[in-house]
């Protein structure tokens, strides 16, 4: 009888429970909008993670102080990955059940790509300020997939572009060291030549980095008769290319990448560097916002802020602008408002495209002229 | 046809510095049977004292000419010195150990001086200015090979005859001919074995310091790290040719610089080391002691 009598007494705890958190949940949700951050919080990573939370935190500070969304606060509800892709699973099914309408997050690729179907699932939209990987946007597998950096791929299309359609070149050698940086971009780079059906890629190669000299390739370049050199690496074998190809009187353009985009790069190669042409991030760092957020960041943790703090900054930015165009957190109409509208960021004026990439972030051409590197617009 | 010839002197030119470097591999070898892993830094050493003359000079306004002739004095003599004083420290006191102290304080040396280069310097590539003027008649083949590369050849060919010379007629030749065949009969008729050994290594030196001034002027660029590749390439043609024997030393540098240039302009470059590589390993699968390489004892 007593055995009973407890076994009912736990029973009535665990109900009484129950009961608790249901009603604090409806209760909370009636005057917050929760925005779900997701990302490496602790472990190795944890660097990049607190980077992007602390973002969103600011933002949503500024964005609360001036009446929040739709007349409601906004609540973060952080939940951590440790950038691991079985962590990522589980964080993904706690925002789940915590009714999240969008997450930021995640941080790194391989964890952003298993937590996504979780999501697409619950019909819940997932913004990452950091992942890289071509595949989230490009394969259509995560139509509920945003970012506000640019995609690995981005450099090479932008080469790309600017070879066959600024400077309308038709015959491209493509070049790279070897390295996952280098052959990587440059893999793209002749994909994407090829795909264009615009230009030929003449020549393909990957050079030793560290070799005494490349005369051998650069003659080939020579005979291969490319008007452009698209060259993935960095800076000490771009100088050594570029300089053999200028002794050797060959007015071939080069055009490289940010690891080129170095003023060593300069330095080394002197007035044989003049005319070079290399992709690098957009300078954004006189922008008012920009300015302003990384202001906030000293004021809160006096220190400068980490990698992929501005980018989560205007991830959610753009997510609460998106919420009160469309009027509602509801899935569809949010996905549809941030693919309509351009929304002032710290990273520039952003919108997404139809794959869920960011529109105005991202590269920039820059070309050496009088021993700088000037931006092209 | 000019495609071939263009590498032909590219493989020719890059030859010749793996040469320079690869006569003091051999000597050193042919004379104490130790493989100096130094040698590729004082190469290094040699290029970055060449800079730092052409830097003063350049300042005094001094010409292109007798900058590069200051330049390469001033490196020739640097590099000598650290010859000689990493043979007192590193190996002299290991002269009666086992073959594989010395190898290793030699590994030891080389790393101490990259380090020492590093923190001394910087770990950027500088830029090195181009000493070697263009000739004005080179001008109507200078697609096919640069005024540089002409000088880099010339001056190659040269320092070979010069060291070929030396070994064969002077005393100090026959003395060091005497060590290399037998160092404690040498001893025995009155050769001072030390002064030989030491006289090697400045000889050494001063051609890898050669080799650092044409080669770093002729690409524009150096930093702390050029040695430890450029040694690697250089030990694999002395290898090659038949370590010990200095024309085996010349002529495997040139078969290695012109299979690289080869395999590189008419296959790929992504496979050039492969190429080099496993030409390597046929020549010494069918000839085990190099291409010139004798199994007798006579090796310098």
């Amino acid at each position: 009888m007593k055995k009973l009598l407890a076994g009912r007494l736990l029973v009535a705890a665990v109900l009484g429970m129950f009961a608790l958190f249901a009603a604090a949940g409806p209760a909370a949700a009636q005057e917050t909008v929760k925005f779900g951050v997701a990302g490496a919080h602790s472990g190795d990573l944890a660097s990049y993670g607190i980077s992007g939370l602390r973002g969103v935190e600011q933002a949503v500070k500024e964005i609360n102080a001036k009446g929040g969304v739709l007349g409601k606060q906004i609540q973060i509800v952080p939940e951590d990955d440790e950038c691991k892709p079985e962590k990522a699973t589980n964080a993904a099914s706690k925002l789940v059940s915590e009714k999240v309408p969008l997450v930021i997050g995640h941080i790194c690729s391989g964890a952003t790509k298993s937590a996504m179907g979780i999501y697409k699932e619950a019909k819940i939209l997932a913004m990452s300020p950091s992942a890289t990987n071509p595949d989230l946007t490009q394969s259509g597998d995560y139509p509920n997939f945003f970012r506000t950096i640019a995609s690995d791929d981005a450099q090479a299309k932008m080469e790309v572009d600017f070879a066959l359609n600024t400077m309308k070149f038709t015959k491209i050698a493509v070049l790279h060291d070897k390295g996952d940086y280098g052959k990587g971009l440059a893999e793209f780079a002749k994909k994407f030549t090829e795909a264009s059906g615009k230009a030929k890629v003449v020549l393909y190669e990957g050079i030793t980095p560290g070799a005494v000299d490349y005369s051998a390739v650069i003659q080939k370049i020579k005979k291969s008769d490319a008007e452009a050199v698209i060259y993935g690496g960095y800076h000490p074998e771009a100088a050594k290319l570029v300089m053999g190809m200028r002794k050797k009187k060959m007015e071939t353009v080069f055009i490289s990448d940010d690891g080129v985009k170095d003023d060593t790069f300069i330095k080394v190669a002197k007035e044989y560097a003049e005319g070079v042409y290399a992709t690098g991030p957009k300078d954004t760092s006189q922008n008012p916002m920009t300015v302003a957020a990384v202001e906030a960041h000293k004021a809160e943790y006096k220190s400068d802020p980490g990698a992929f703090y501005l980018n989560a900054y205007a991830a959610t930015l753009a997510l609460a602008n998106a919420i009160n165009k469309a009027g509602s957190t509801e899935y569809d109409a949010l996905t549809k408002t941030l693919r309509a509208e351009f929304v002032e960021t710290p990273i520039g004026k952003i919108s997404f495209d139809e794959r869920g990439d960011a529109i105005g972030v991202g590269f920039s051409v820059y070309q050496v002229q009088k021993g700088v590197y000037v931006e092209l617009k | 046809m000019d495609y071939f010839l263009e590498l032909f002197f590219g493989g020719l030119t890059r030859g010749s510095i793996y040469a320079l470097i690869a006569l003091g591999y051999t000597m050193v070898y042919g004379i104490i049977e130790l493989i100096n892993f130094a040698h590729g830094e004082i190469y290094m050493i040699g290029a970055f004292s060449a800079l730092i003359a052409a830097s003063v000079l350049t300042m005094l306004g001094l010409n292109q000419i007798a900058i590069l002739v200051i330049a390469s004095v001033v490196a020739v003599i640097y590099s000598s010195a650290y010859g000689f004083t990493v043979e007192k420290i590193a190996y002299k006191p290991l002269r009666h150990a086992p073959r594989l102290s010395p190898l290793i304080s030699a590994i030891g040396m080389s790393i101490f001086l990259q380090n020492y280069v590093l923190l001394a310097q910087t770990s950027d590539f500088l830029p090195f200015p181009a000493l070697i003027p263009e000739f004005a008649f080179m001008e109507p083949y200078s697609h096919i090979i640069s005024s540089a590369e002409v000088v880099i050849l010339m001056t190659t060919a040269f320092v070979m005859v010069l060291l070929t010379l030396l070994i064969k007629f002077t005393k100090i030749g026959k003395a060091m001919r005497a060590t290399a065949q037998d160092r404690d009969m040498a001893m025995l008729v009155g050769v001072n074995v030390n002064r030989v050994i030491s006289v090697t290594f400045i000889i050494g030196s001063s051609l890898a310091a050669i080799g650092g001034v044409l080669i770093a002027s002729h690409i524009g660029m150096i930093n702390f790290y050029i040695g430890f590749i450029a040694g690697i390439k250089a030990f694999t043609a002395a290898v090659l040719g038949g370590i010990g024997s200095i024309p085996g030393a010349v002529l495997g540098a040139f078969v290695l610089g012109w299979t690289e240039s080869f395999a590189t302009g008419y296959v790929s470059s992504d496979y050039e080391d492969v190429f080099a590589f496993t030409l390597l390993v046929f020549i010494l699968i069918f000839r085990p002691a190099g291409i010139l390489g004798r199994s007798t004892t006579q090796k310098v």
